[in-house]
């Protein structure tokens, strides 16, 4: 049955049905309904959990490092300036190989200060060594956070990951959501058995030690190769959710884009929005389609020159900016095709930083650039910013 | 003559790589001995992690992590956390452990959280007076006049300008069940302190007076005989505290006759500076005397 639900409550609720055992957490908009919801379920004993009120995000990252490498299932939330001062943590927790799960509420970071979405704050923890999935819904919020429990604890990945919600797109809009029944979650995710030892005094074991350049390079090809063989874990967990929810997810899913000219690739909550503009530019005869990017890291390279192969144009658009270059998701887009002989052309639109709406108008601008740069052979300009206000300039 | 204390079986290996006359080295033997092997312990960057766990070398007998300088306490939280959800809480010591560094200045955040929450997490200070892992940099525990790498003594400069911060008597503002401090000169001391820590529940504060021959400049075998001065002298004053009435302070070695502060001062290089300078040693001298009528000697 479904009910309606917030976008944050889709996240506590996975935190809850995942059966956490730890969660420490500091509030921060527009993340804040996850702790509020996490307390109440304590409150109420509907929640078994250990739920710690830090007094910062730091905190809040420190101890659920303390409490995976003590072998609990251990998640949180935040957003924007929570995760970057959780930045430095981010990395230890992926270089501990603990598999904890954090909920990122997207939200533009400072300054000027900004409570709305867009992608810059877990964008701008791309090399943290985290598995990275984007939303486009609450329901995807929902199954998305189970789904990176069950990749990141798995033997073969062990590394945590992070689950983005656009800030209030999702997060304080209601949608109706199909919450799972608790026996099929605990079917799918059974209780967290750490492989490798925990903090245990019958096993007395060190953890973070000192790396030198003797041992340090190891260290990170391991986990670079963890994240890298996650891949295949990740199709693995879509397959067993699809076949135990009947939802079916993808790293890229591509809509209408067998015989696409142009394909808009996007991530999160304007991936419908893309959708509809494709539908009212197929009306018109446009020959374009888009891509929903579900999976950022690992980057799904295979996944996205199999929907690109026939395509002239792929249009990637950024809800983020790596300032003195261009977006992120574009820049690695374009380095997928480096040695690639035959390529499309790939450009680049900033969109929608700090909440500014991404509308059907919006991606028809895009598409309408594209259709130049295709006409012309080459873009003319590689990156560029779209329903940019000039007179606020 | 030196204490003896019972040591049946050692939870922090020998073979480490700190310093020859490491105060700090001396203090975590004591303290784990005393806690024993069920014991957990979360640590802060600094010369600690670094000398005893080169990977894949480990001086830790008992279940030990460090994540990074500033969070020893919020980690010892999650562990504190996951313990109870495991259900395996009952019979553990969940210990945090930082230098001066990772305790008095980036690490005061985490530490002031945890012990406001009440977690059943005993804290202990390893306290020598400078960053001394990344070359003996001034810290806020620096005492007045010592001459650090950011301190330096000059025409200009006594050195450090500023008084100790008072740590422990910020924890004890904290409404937590026990504080005291410690030193390595006393070892029965200490450990009586670290079992009576362990025994009470709730958050406690151990603030152990660790020196170091590297960054205070003393040959290494002096370590000891320069702790038990700074008690003597009165510069560092073991007590204990239950609770948060300083009326109810107990101090736990007085002298009988205390040694004035130049005896303490003379034996160390970064005190060098100040010696001929008399004005400077009363000055130090009048500020232990008002701290020692304080408390009580």
């Amino acid at each position: 049955m479904k009910t309606v639900i917030l976008g944050n409550m889709a996240t506590a609720l996975a935190a809850k049905l995942s059966r956490a055992e730890v969660i420490p957490a500091y509030p921060i908009t527009p993340s804040t309904l996850f702790p509020e919801k996490i307390s109440e379920y304590v409150a109420d004993g509907e929640m078994d959990t250990q739920f710690i009120l830090v007094e910062s995000e730091h905190s809040a990252m420190s101890a659920c490092i303390g409490a995976s490498a003590t072998g609990a299932r251990t998640c949180t939330a935040t957003a924007s300036q929570g995760l970057a001062l959780m930045h430095e943590m981010l990395y230890i927790a992926s270089g501990m190989r603990l598999p904890i799960v954090v909920a990122v509420a997207n939200r533009a970071l400072s300054a000027p200060i900004n409570i709305w979405c867009d992608h810059q704050d877990s964008i701008s923890e791309r090399d943290t060594g985290w598995m990275q999935f984007y939303a486009e819904k609450n329901q995807e919020a929902l199954d998305l956070m189970i789904i990176a429990f069950k990749v990141a604890e798995d033997k073969r990945v062990l590394l945590p990951g992070m689950v983005g919600l656009d800030a209030f797109v999702l997060t304080h809009t209601m949608e109706a959501v199909d919450i799972p029944d608790q026996d099929k979650v605990d079917e799918f995710l059974p209780p967290y058995k750490a492989p490798y030892g925990v903090l245990d005094p019958e096993k007395p074991m060190t953890f973070g030690s000192f790396g030198t350049p003797e041992y340090y390079m190891e260290f990170k090809y391991a986990q670079t190769k963890a994240l890298e063989d996650s891949e295949k874990v990740i199709d693995e967990a879509f397959a067993q959710f699809k076949e135990t929810f009947g939802r079916e997810y993808m790293k890229i899913k591509p809509y209408r884009t067998e015989d696409a000219d142009i394909i808009l690739l996007t991530l999160g909550s304007m991936s419908g929005t893309a959708r509809a503009a494709v539908d009212v530019m197929r009306e018109q005869g446009m020959k374009v389609g888009c891509a929903k990017m579900t999976v950022f890291r690992p980057f799904p390279t295979k996944e996205l020159m199999d929907i690109c192969k026939k395509t002239k144009v792929l249009a990637v658009v950024d809800r983020d900016i790596s300032p003195g270059f261009g977006g992120a998701v574009f820049g690695e887009a374009a380095a997928i095709y480096v040695n690639e002989p035959k390529k499309p052309i790939i450009m680049n639109f900033i969109v929608g930083l700090g909440g500014r709406d991404i509308t059907i108008p919006d991606f028809e601008a895009m598409t309408e650039r594209a259709e130049s740069a295709l006409s012309a052979g080459k873009p003319e300009r590689m990156v560029e910013w779209i329903n940019l206000k000039e007179d606020n300039l | 003559m030196a204490e003896q204390c019972d040591v049946t079986k050692e939870m922090f290996a020998s073979g480490h790589r700190g310093c020859a006359g490491c105060g700090e080295g001396i203090a975590v033997r004591q303290v784990l001995n005393e806690a024993g092997p069920n014991t957990i312990v979360a640590e802060v960057t600094g010369c600690l992690e670094v000398m005893t766990t080169g990977y894949p070398e480990s001086a830790w007998e008992i279940p030990w992590i460090h994540a990074a300088f500033e969070n020893a306490s919020s980690v010892a939280s999650g562990i504190e956390a996951a313990l109870i959800a495991k259900g395996k809480r009952k019979g553990v010591n969940v210990l945090a452990f930082g230098g001066d560094g990772g305790t008095f200045d980036i690490g005061f955040q985490a530490l002031s959280g945890m012990l406001e929450r009440g977690h059943n997490i005993k804290y202990v200070c390893f306290d020598n007076e400078a960053y001394m892992n990344t070359g003996i940099q001034r810290c806020s525990s620096t005492p007045y006049g010592a001459s650090t790498t950011t301190s330096p003594s000059g025409t200009c400069s006594i050195g450090e300008s500023r008084p100790k911060k008072p740590i422990a008597a910020i924890c004890v503002a904290h409404d937590i069940p026990y504080t005291a401090t410690a030193s390595i000169a006393h070892p029965k001391d200490l450990r009586k302190k670290v079992r009576t820590a362990l025994d009470v529940e709730g958050p406690c504060f151990l603030h152990v007076f660790v020196p170091c021959p590297t960054g205070w400049g003393y040959a290494s075998e002096r370590t000891v005989e320069i702790a038990k001065l700074a008690v003597q002298t009165g510069v560092f004053v073991l007590w204990e505290l239950e609770g948060n009435d300083f009326a109810n302070i107990k101090v736990t070695k007085k002298p009988k006759e205390r040694k004035p502060v130049i005896e303490y001062l003379k034996t160390q290089r970064r005190f060098k500076h100040l010696l001929d300078k008399p004005e400077e040693i009363e000055k130090i001298q009048s500020e232990v005397d008002e701290k020692c009528e304080r408390y009580g000697f």
